[in-house]
């Protein structure tokens, strides 16, 4: 009998060789960008986050290979008349990584563990059209008024407090996830350690070294784990992606979520094909000050954006192309059948947009011997530097005096959001849904992102009214009346429309490029 | 001796102590706080976010729970990682870090303490201002500068090395970063020790060794090295320290998962529980090492009183 | 203690000592023998013609320089040196002329470490050698604060600075150079250590004079050559960490820049862009250098002993 152990152990051993030489084959290495902070769907935040939470868990609706929704856990559903109530059938295998079927009770609670004040859910807002959401989160509601609920084991129903249109694109999103609540109810906050970790999605968490990277392998229990092709995933986190493009370039990472933009020329040369620059549905904009004299006139904010030279900007300064924006809402926003917003001075030549920039500031009453001076804020980063650097530049002709002033993101985004910036200040936004609502309600007097305090009774009312239309074209109209009233009263500046960037090894094939900027890992393939 | 030691460890809880608090306020008197970022929260959930944290309790009260948990060895909750306390964090990273800085910082003491006796007894000839040009590239290129380039150079065109990363086992991976983190090390290092072997080798009792005709070797091992080493060893403490925080930018180019990033990255996002555990943590490692280069000052240095 | 023949052999000792001129106060300046030995010195005269030259040429010539630091030429970006349009040294991401930005950010570099060598020596000069020289608690109290000092993370003493007092470089030196004298203090403390124990200090002390004079006259000249060493080396040092800080955006600001700050932004695009980080490096390189020669040259001639 002393035999099996040896025999046991040798056949172990030649196991695990040929489960290494597969596993090299089928690795994914993705340099995924900055630490997460979490892998809970309720607590984390960012797109780098999103990449490896998405992996391992699945909603009712996921992303297809070019991000748009499709059917995940649920297999079917179903949308009352009114717009206003969803009931979703669950697949009949979908179980969780243990083997646990994934119940309507998951998601009953997983929404639930969301919206309770006590778990702190960072975009729990995202969650707020279904009915009674946001009173509950806020704690002054209790949590039997919400408008989820259960029919059977595999049968769910939301009730919403409006119809609303990109209801099913926010499915999809990490925080209408499931969590298992068996693993919860065990282990509690320490359900998410790689030990007891569950999920439902085509992978599983196996390793976790902060600040290093996280390994995830094929789930078998996934119900469409036979078209999965990659075996093995690492998500790489770095905080200097010039260093990770050079661990790139040595052949360590088949993936980067980002790149140095004065690069793209290296790569384009060195690299032909492997860098993907698309249109990335987000706005890259300045707030402007809005209670402080000069900043409060309209001609003096028209005749400041007409000077920024936003044609430079993409091309030039950062050197990847980014559109110019004139708009709010970026082109290609679903539920919005409009061109990017463009006033008519687009079309003259700079030279002479600067003329008459200067002109309508000496109506205002600037000249040479009396300058607007005003602080240009932005958060430590090169890119942002050297377009807050690149704008002090251009408005210097308008008779104004641009200080530039510096603060790391936490400084930065706690002096807007107290409107402590005495001029402008650099903002962006990356759109959480892919609808014009997500963009224009930034600009609302009512809510903290408006952090220049622009004020203005119409706009708040068209984008009011837009909550409570079912007709898809009225609604586009109202949305797009409001873009034009926040645009002809230069609300804000905008600068430009986002692009996203990565640089995709050959090795890799499934790789769509897409405005959500999601590429999930069961959709690639790799080739040797 | 025994006992001086006794006294400065009990001597060092003080200290220790005082840093949290100094810290501590130093911390909450910045602006911004952990929760200010890119997305700014809805006052409803932030208010949520900080009575989990207690951040909605009074500064004093808040300080009590920390020092309390400190005390019993807890170092309360990350609040930029929400899945790892601080504590689990440190335990992680810390000997990634230890590693990588006692490599660079044996390495760097013996090469730096080696190429300025050289350089003090070849003063002013060929070997000495080859040493002094070798090692002030060392000071003199700036580490990040040194690391991308060590990187671009043997990862990326002759792939001899790897770029980044730290497979276990794999010593190969830390020999670019050991690099960049010694060479500064071991530059200052035999710059100290290079002008006080000159000044030893002027000294009278060497001179007269000399006079009596006892060979150059034989003098150095004997009577010179152990009176130069004193200003070098009184830079070791403060040199591991500088080491040990100055491995971010090595971190951080090589991907490693040390301490030393979370350090520069906790305190920029305001991340009050690791920075203080960090803090704490190299105040500890800190007051060690200082404690071992007096032992050793005494001994090099029979003169020095500890009274 | 010391009886008739224990003074008689300190005053022996002492008379000795002050023939060869070792512990005569003659640090102060530069004796006309020293001076000469210093000019004998080829590398260090070199160096100082170097370093004037670069002094001079960053003050003097951005007078004439056909572009302005801040002034952006609209038709060219990113552009290789090119005589045509006057970039001689090629224009960065934003259109700026290189090397009027590399003058001005010379000059602030040289300005910055002029005031920060300047606040570190002097702090670290009289704080160690008072703790060094009264030993005992207010040693072992001063030097406990300096333990403090260096565990506590000074990036944040750093951003707080920058950000309470707002991103003024002086400001920033200021911080830079309070936070650098801390291992000045400790190896000043630790010649003082062995300096106090020499016989002349002893006389002195016994002869009534009093403690800060005794400092500044006997022990302070006495320090000239680890000072003067460790300034040459504090120096690149302050460039350094003023490089350093630049790497995570807390340098000088725009639209000032500094050597560090141009290095630092050149180093991500050196394959793209060689020219952004060749001059500055350069430069850099040619300063620091310069400088480490004249610190050797003069602590050779400054040094008696040596002769």
């Amino acid at each position: 009998m002393k035999l099996t152990p040896i025999i046991t152990a040798t056949a172990v051993a030649v196991a695990l060789a040929a489960g290494t030489a597969a596993a090299q084959a089928q690795t994914l290495r993705t340099f995924n960008g900055g630490e997460p902070a979490s892998l809970d769907p309720h607590r984390v935040s960012g797109d780098w986050e999103n990449r490896i939470v998405g992996d391992y868990i699945e909603g009712l609706m996921t992303e297809d290979e070019n991000a748009e929704p499709i059917l995940g856990q649920a297999e079917s559903y179903v949308i009352s008349e009114d717009g206003l109530t969803y009931t979703f059938t669950i697949r009949g295998d979908a179980v969780w990584s243990d083997g646990t079927p994934v119940t309507a009770q998951d998601f009953d609670f997983a929404f639930r563990r969301l919206l309770d004040p006590a778990t702190a859910a960072d975009y729990a807002y995202l969650q707020y059209p279904i009915l009674n959401a946001e009173a509950i989160n806020g704690g002054t509601m209790e949590m039997d008024e919400l408008g989820v609920r259960v029919i059977d084991d595999k049968t769910i129903e939301f009730t919403l407090e409006r119809p609303t249109p990109y209801f099913i694109d926010a499915l999809t999103h990490y925080t209408a996830y499931p969590v298992p609540r068996h693993v919860l109810e065990e282990f509690g906050d320490a359900w998410i350690q790689p030990a007891n970790i569950v999920g439902n999605g085509p992978y599983n968490i196996v390793e976790w070294i902060p600040n290093s990277y996280i390994r995830a392998v094929r789930s078998d229990t996934y119900y469409d784990a036979a078209n999965v092709a990659i075996a093995e995933v690492y998500y790489y986190s770095m905080d200097d992606i010039t260093a990770a493009l050079q661990r790139y370039r040595a052949g360590e990472f088949d993936i980067l979520t980002d790149f140095p933009t004065d690069q793209y020329q290296l790569l384009l040369d060195q690299y032909p094909g492997q860098a993907h620059v698309a249109p990335f549905l987000g706005l890259y904009y300045y707030v402007i000050q809005h209670n402080m004299d000069g900043l409060n006139q309209v001609e003096v904010r028209t005749a400041m954006s007409m000077a920024i030279n936003r044609d430079v900007i993409g091309p030039q300064i950062l050197g990847t192309g980014e559109l110019p924006a004139y708009g709010w809402v970026p082109p290609g926003t679903a539920n919005y059948d409009y061109e990017g917003y463009e006033p008519d001075w687009v079309a003259l030549p700079y030279e002479e947009r600067v003329a008459q920039a200067v002109a309508m500031m000496e109506a205002a009453g600037y000249s040479a011997s009396n300058r607007l001076t005003l602080e240009l804020k932005y958060n430590t980063n090169d890119n942002h530097r050297r377009i807050a650097v690149a704008i002090a530049a251009m408005w210097e002709p308008l008779h104004i005096d641009v200080e530039l002033v510096n603060a790391e993101v936490a400084v930065h985004y706690d002096q807007l959001q107290n409107n402590d910036f005495a001029g402008v200040g650099r903002a962006g936004w990356l759109m959480d849904y892919n609808d014009a609502i997500n963009m224009l309600e930034l600009l609302r007097s009512d809510i903290i992102y408006n952090y220049g305090r622009w004020n203005n009774p119409e706009f708040d009312q068209l984008v009011r009214d837009s909550a409570n239309i079912t007709d898809m074209d009225a609604r586009s109209e109202l949305l797009r009346a409001a873009e034009v009233i926040a645009m002809e009263d230069v609300a804000a500046f905008p600068i430009y429309y986002y692009v996203s960037k990565n640089v995709v090894s050959p090795r890799v094939q499934g790789f769509n490029d897409n405005a959500k900027d999601i590429h999930r890992t069961r959709w690639l393939t790799l080739t040797e | 001796m025994l006992q001086y030691a006794i006294r400065r460890i009990l001597g060092a809880l003080p200290i220790a102590f005082i840093t949290i608090t100094v810290c501590f306020i130093i911390m909450r008197a910045a602006p911004g706080g952990p929760f200010d970022g890119e997305r700014p929260l809805p006052p409803v959930v932030l208010a949520n976010v900080r009575a989990y944290y207690h951040l909605d309790k009074s500064l004093i009260e808040q300080y009590f729970i920390y020092v309390g948990g400190v005390l019993r060895g807890d170092f309360g909750p990350s609040m930029s990682s929400y899945d790892h306390s601080v504590s689990e964090l440190l335990a992680i990273g810390l000997p990634y870090t230890l590693t990588l800085g006692f490599s660079a910082f044996v390495i760097a003491t013996f090469i730096g303490i080696v190429a300025g006796m050289v350089a003090a007894v070849n003063q002013n000839r060929w070997p000495d201002y080859l040493l002094v040009l070798v090692v002030m590239i060392g000071v003199i290129i700036p580490n990040f500068l040194m690391a991308s380039i060590l990187q671009l150079v043997f990862g990326v065109y002759l792939q001899w090395l790897p770029a980044g990363g730290w497979r276990a086992g794999e010593i190969t991976s830390l020999v670019l970063p050991v690099t960049v983190l010694a060479w500064p090390h071991a530059a200052r290092i035999s710059r100290l020790m290079r002008g006080s072997m000159i000044e030893v080798l002027g000294t009278n009792y060497i001179r007269t060794a000399r006079s009596k005709g006892i060979g150059q070797r034989l003098i150095l091992a004997r009577h010179a090295i152990k009176p130069a080493l004193i200003p070098v060893v009184s830079y070791l403490g403060p040199g591991l320290s500088y080491l040990l925080t100055g491995s971010l930018v090595v971190e951080q180019v090589f991907g490693l998962p040390g301490i030393g990033r979370y350090f520069i990255n906790a305190a920029l996002n305001r991340d009050y529980g690791l920075v203080l555990g960090t803090t704490i943590l190299y105040v500890i490692l800190i007051l060690i090492l200082n404690l071992i280069v007096d032992m050793i000052y005494a001994w090099l240095d029979p003169k020095v009183r500890y009274r | 203690m010391a009886g008739i023949t224990g003074k008689d052999a300190i005053l022996t000792e002492y008379a000795e000592q002050l023939a060869r001129g070792a512990d005569a106060p003659k640090g102060r300046s530069l004796s006309r023998d020293a001076l000469r030995r210093l000019l004998r010195n080829r590398a260090a005269m070199v160096s100082i013609f170097v370093l004037v030259a670069i002094v001079v040429i960053a003050f003097v010539a951005p007078a004439f320089m056909p572009w302005q630091p801040r002034q952006v030429d609209w038709s060219a970006f990113r552009s290789p040196p090119n005589a045509d349009t006057l970039h001689y040294l090629g224009t960065d991401q934003n259109g700026r002329d290189l090397l009027a930005r590399l003058l001005q950010g010379t000059q602030m570099s040289i300005i910055v470490a002029i005031v920060a060598t300047f606040v570190s020596v002097t702090i670290g000069i009289l704080y160690g050698a008072i703790a060094g020289y009264m030993g005992g608690r207010v040693d072992a109290i001063m030097m406990r604060f300096v333990d403090m000092m260096y565990a506590l993370p000074y990036i944040l003493f750093v951003i707080i600075l920058v950000v309470i007092f707002g991103r003024k470089p002086i400001l920033l030196f200021i911080g830079i150079g309070a936070i650098e004298w801390l291992t000045m203090a400790r190896i000043v403390r630790g010649q003082t250590l062995s300096l106090k124990e020499k016989e002349f200090v002893e006389a002195a002390r016994a002869s009534g004079v009093r403690p800060l004079s005794i400092i500044l006259r006997h022990i302070v000249p006495n320090l000239t050559g680890p000072v003067v060493i460790y300034a040459t080396l504090t120096i690149p040092e302050i460039i350094i960490t003023e490089s350093f800080l630049s790497y995570l955006g807390l340098g000088v600001q725009e639209p000032q820049t500094s050597l560090g700050t141009l290095i630092s932004d050149g180093a991500g695009v050196f394959e793209v862009m060689p020219w952004l980080l060749v001059p500055p490096a350069v430069v850099l390189v040619l300063m620091l250098l310069a400088l480490t020669y004249i610190g050797d040259g003069l602590r050779d001639a400054l040094d008696p002993k040596d002769r």
